[in-house]
């Protein structure tokens, strides 16, 4: 087991290594005076003033010095500065983070509890009517961007119904997190809500949040109905569920003790695919619903060319992604033994 | 012929197939059915005056409305069968016209990630060791980024460079998407080149090309195909999403994405204008849905796996 993880940490650095290389090639496809650009406020009247930024910041030396001197800033925490937040971007991503954080973790719930089900379900129903119709509602949830669908809720639940709004909290609990005695202990309002015994700041927080999250769930469910249908059909024709039941054993005993917690193990591999799925869709769903996080932010960044933002949101984005790989990977080893032995 | 039957047979993929052979005549029915002003510049929307306020659609059912346009009873700018969007764009036209953009990019970058991930792949299993191994860690570094974000981070760099537009943002959808295909031809040719008249062809004396693409390819090749086939959907909506955040096709283009773009000025308002988001989320949909239904039974058909048990 602890071979096995040495192992797999062993890769981390060159594809941590390889993500830097490879933004950092991105970053210099751009030519040096708009690159210039980037690192001055206001645009040098003359060429003169230009060709001097260039030289002080070395942007014509050759292209591994500029790497080596790229990649010392960063790992001293200096990512540039977001013209779009108007702070440095290392700041910036702190600001954003917990509204992103509390949007995904509020998904994560109705994603894995609805997906998981509907799955074991559609699979306890093969082929008949169930079956199908659980499948047809996955499969128009896994065509819908989901700006298309944020869009079409807003449409309903906020222009016509006026039921959820868009945003992340009403002006007047703004007002409220920012004068008065509201404490902030995470930055998520849901959670520093209930900690301050604050119910309204809470349901207010919630309102606002439940149409990106079922934006953000919708789009994921037929993934996870897909693999947990077809683990699980594997595993209820797998001998030992028929002795179980020949045994005499109840049927939802069978299912839920016995078969699901075999079918699990495959969909437990899906926590990378569905970590992929949530930090591209928060860049559409937060953009949609107007939802200050961390996706809006770069999306807007990147339609305004503040390419350090950019570049900061995606390396951000990309050890993310590689530590959920590692630990999913881990995870599974440790549920199924079998991986470890290959 | 077998596969056909079955997606014949049933009724989802049927339904899938249908909404694919309606776009398809939609696509090329386009200049019949919303009559381009300008024939050299089709894509640009059909423009009806500047008004900043979208207008409503000018007859009560949309059909009639068509059928007076198809049969020349009456012009796009008098009937206006879905509305306008801000800026007058006739959002009927962008709608037809946007589904020859979606096959135009759909089949685009499908066929470059194709190749790309083909030749990629063919090359790691093919030479095998040091290149397998630098080609897999560079595929693995590749997967680090979430799809779309580094799609949109390499969107933003190419713009300033190439301009907005479709070619931007299809290069950039491409060069995040081919690794998939590399991964797979990869496992299968593994599989495949160790077999007997690969190294008949060897002792023969070919040449590795020669050996890759006469030999080895044509029987690798064909899950992979069909994967790519059913990533066209897929694409189509990533490409749109581009458009939706404003690094895909310029204002005024007909795309479905770049059509709905211009809703996220008017959401406290939308259902007094929901024309300007029904028509495009529609279209996005059923399109997306067409490719989903019949690679989800493509899928059921061809996996090994389940083939034959299907009647447990």
């Amino acid at each position: 087991m602890l071979a096995y993880i040495v192992r797999r940490l062993m890769v981390l650095p060159v594809i941590l290594l390889g993500v830097t290389v490879f933004i950092f090639g991105i970053f210099s496809f751009l030519d040096p005076k708009m690159r210039a650009g980037l690192y001055v406020k206001d645009i040098p009247k003359s060429p003169d003033a230009l060709q001097r930024i260039i030289a002080k910041y070395g942007l014509d030396d050759p292209i591994h010095v500029q790497y080596w001197r790229w990649l010392n800033q960063i790992v001293r925490g200096n990512f540039g500065w977001s013209k779009t937040a108007q702070r440095p971007v290392l700041q910036a991503l702190g600001h954003y983070f917990p509204a992103t954080a509390e949007l995904a973790l509020w998904a994560a719930i109705p994603v894995l509890v609805v997906g998981v089900w509907l799955g074991i379900l559609s699979a306890l129903h093969h082929n008949r009517p169930l079956d199908h119709t659980t499948r047809v509602f996955a499969l128009v949830g896994w065509s819908f961007p989901s700006f298309v669908y944020g869009l079409l809720m807003l449409m309903v639940f906020y222009a016509m119904l006026k039921w959820f709004p868009p945003g992340r909290i009403s002006d007047w609990v703004t007002r409220e997190v920012i004068g008065g005695t509201f404490k902030q202990y995470s930055g998520m309002y849901t959670l520093d809500a209930l900690l301050n015994g604050r119910l309204d700041v809470f349901a207010d927080a919630l309102r606002h949040l439940i149409m990106p999250v079922l934006t953000l769930s919708y789009i994921q469910w037929a993934l996870l109905l897909r693999v947990t249908r077809s683990s699980m059909l594997e595993t209820l024709r797998q001998e030992y569920v028929m002795t179980a039941r020949s045994k005499g054993l109840k049927e939802r005993i069978v299912v839920y003790k016995h078969a699901a917690r075999n079918a699990m193990i495959p969909v437990a591999t899906m926590g990378g695919l569905l970590l992929v799925g949530l930090l591209n869709g928060v860049v559409l769903t937060e953009t949609v619903f107007n939802y200050p996080g961390l996706g809006r932010w770069a999306a807007t960044a990147a339609t305004q060319l503040d390419i350090l933002t950019v570049l900061g949101f995606t390396l951000f984005n990309a050890v993310l992604l590689v530590a959920g790989n590692l630990i999913v990977d881990i995870l599974y080893a440790v549920i199924d033994p079998r991986i470890r032995l290959e | 012929m077998r596969t056909v039957k079955q997606l014949l047979r049933n009724p989802l993929s049927l339904t899938g197939l249908l909404l694919l052979i309606f776009f398809i005549a939609v696509a090329i029915a386009a200049p019949w059915l919303a009559p381009p002003e300008r024939p050299r510049e089709p894509y640009r929307i059909v423009q009806h005056g500047y008004s900043p306020t979208p207008a409503p659609p000018g007859v009560d059912n949309p059909f009639e409305g068509i059928w007076r346009v198809i049969t020349g009873q009456a012009k796009l700018s008098q009937v206006k069968p879905f509305g306008t969007t801000e800026g007058q764009y006739d959002v009927y036209y962008g709608v037809v016209w946007g589904t020859r953009t979606a096959f135009k990019v759909g089949l685009y970058i499908t066929g470059a990630t194709l190749v790309i991930g083909v030749l990629i792949g063919s090359i790691a299993a093919y030479f095998g060791r040091l290149v397998d191994e630098v080609i897999m860690r560079l595929t693995d570094i590749f997967f680090a980024f979430p799809f779309l974000v580094a799609a949109m981070t390499m969107a933003a760099v190419l713009q300033p460079r190439l301009g907005r537009g479709l070619t931007t943002a299809m290069i950039a959808l491409i060069i995040f998407g081919w690794m998939g295909y590399a991964r797979l031809i990869r496992g299968d040719i593994l599989s495949v080149k160790e077999r007997d008249y690969v190294a008949a062809a060897r002792a023969a004396g070919a040449g590795h090309l020669r050996i890759i693409f006469r030999h080895i390819l044509p029987n690798a090749i064909y899950p992979t195909l069909v994967v790519a086939s059913m990533d066209i959907g897929s694409y189509v909506i990533s490409f749109s999403a581009l458009s939706f955040l404003g690094l895909g096709a310029e204002v005024g283009y007909a795309d479905w994405g770049q059509m709905l773009s211009f809703a996220r000025a008017w959401i406290p308002r939308l259902h007094q204008f929901w024309w300007i988001v029904l028509y495009p989320s529609l279209a996005i949909l059923l399109f997306t849905l067409g490719w989903n239904l019949v690679g989800d039974a493509l899928r059921d058909i061809l996996d090994p796996r389940l083939r034959g048990r299907t009647t447990v």
